[in-house]
């Protein structure tokens, strides 16, 4: 992707958002990228403790619009994986303290003093004030959505939404595929989303127990590469990244590969 | 396939973790501002009595209804 500045986004809640900005964050940071990973959900962060970078939090991103201390200091570095920062969202107070032009700012100083090549910015769930500040200094835009009727539903309003406000380089992460399901005829199919949606994805993310294992531990999954879903999102940041990954074959077969090894194991 | 069952059970890292972040949460104090709080309470208290830094625990706990700042430090003998 061209964007430097990217919004994670879905308007549906509990689509995946926080956990594809950790992870793609993660991979790219991986693949020699410097990149900040920022949340916008005043008042409900979370993308600290999916990051597992909770306790080293100081300041926040309200801190810095404030300019109660430096944006140097509200960057948490993750010590694990290096070229990966975090800016916190303030869990103490509301959405009226982040303004989207005070924001573009914080995003334009991230590249041009701190030299970040990329940007990814955690959108909070909803169309209102704070996603608009969210897609604010955005050029493009992930939208990350279920292969369910509510979410493709609400991710149809959003791309309407982030073409309004001049975000124009955007593409699909389709989440928790669940290829049996399509097989059997009971979920929809990665082309039909695409189809509704008339946009492009960048990742195909299967469905995968280890995700809450992960986030349980605050441990990136990306790291893990017996993880499907890491695996997954590694490859959508090798497409953010430029390269050309092949989306892999989710047919039936590979699902009950998994399924049968699953059941060898005795049940993951 | 199975490294989370090498160490502890997830859920139990899950727990803990939460336990900590919603104590500080409640707080209303980030976590990663205990260290700046414990340099402080460090000054205030070495006017006082011989106190030996490397062994201050700071941190917020929860009992019953309300939270509870807990400062354990060693005494220099």
């Amino acid at each position: 992707m061209k964007a430097k500045a990217i919004v994670v986004t879905s308007g549906k809640g509990g689509v995946g958002k926080t956990t594809t900005t950790a992870n793609v964050g993660a991979a790219l940071a991986r693949l020699g990228e410097k990149v900040a990973v920022i949340d916008v959900d005043v008042g409900l962060r979370n993308l600290d403790v999916v990051m597992g970078l909770e306790s080293r939090v100081v300041f926040d991103l309200i801190d810095v619009l404030e300019g109660q201390t430096e944006l140097k200091k509200a960057l948490v570095r993750d010590k694990r994986i290096e070229g990966l920062y975090l800016l916190p969202a303030s869990q103490t107070r509301d959405k009226e303290a982040l303004d989207p032009e005070a924001f573009k700012e914080v995003v334009r100083r991230l590249f041009e003093e701190e030299g970040f090549d990329r940007v990814l910015i955690d959108s909070p769930a909803g169309i209102e004030k704070g996603f608009k500040t969210a897609a604010a200094p955005a050029e493009g835009a992930l939208v990350v959505v279920n292969p369910e009727v509510s979410s493709v539903r609400d991710a149809d309003r959003i791309i309407g939404m982030l073409e309004a406000a001049g975000v124009k380089e955007n593409y699909l992460v389709i989440n928790r595929l669940r290829p049996e399901m399509v097989k059997r005829g009971d979920m929809l199919a990665v082309e039909d989303v695409i189809e509704i949606l008339g946009l492009k994805p960048i990742g195909i993310i299967p469905e995968d127990e280890t995700v809450l294992v992960s986030t349980n531990v605050g441990e990136p999954l990306v790291l893990k590469a017996d993880s499907p879903a890491g695996r997954a999102l590694m490859d959508t940041a090798r497409r953010i990244h430029g390269e050309e990954v092949p989306f892999p074959d989710l047919t039936p077969k590979e699902a009950g590969f998994f399924a049968a090894l699953r059941r060898l194991f005795g049940g993951a | 396939m199975f490294w989370w069952r090498r160490k502890k059970k997830s859920k139990e890292a899950a727990r803990d973790r939460l336990k900590m972040v919603l104590a500080y949460d409640r707080a209303k104090l980030p976590p990663g501002r205990v260290d700046a709080l414990k340099r402080d309470l460090l000054d205030v208290l070495k006017r006082y009595f011989p106190a030996d830094e490397h062994g201050v625990v700071v941190r917020v706990e929860e009992r019953g209804e309300a939270m509870v700042l807990i400062a354990e430090v060693p005494v220099k003998s």
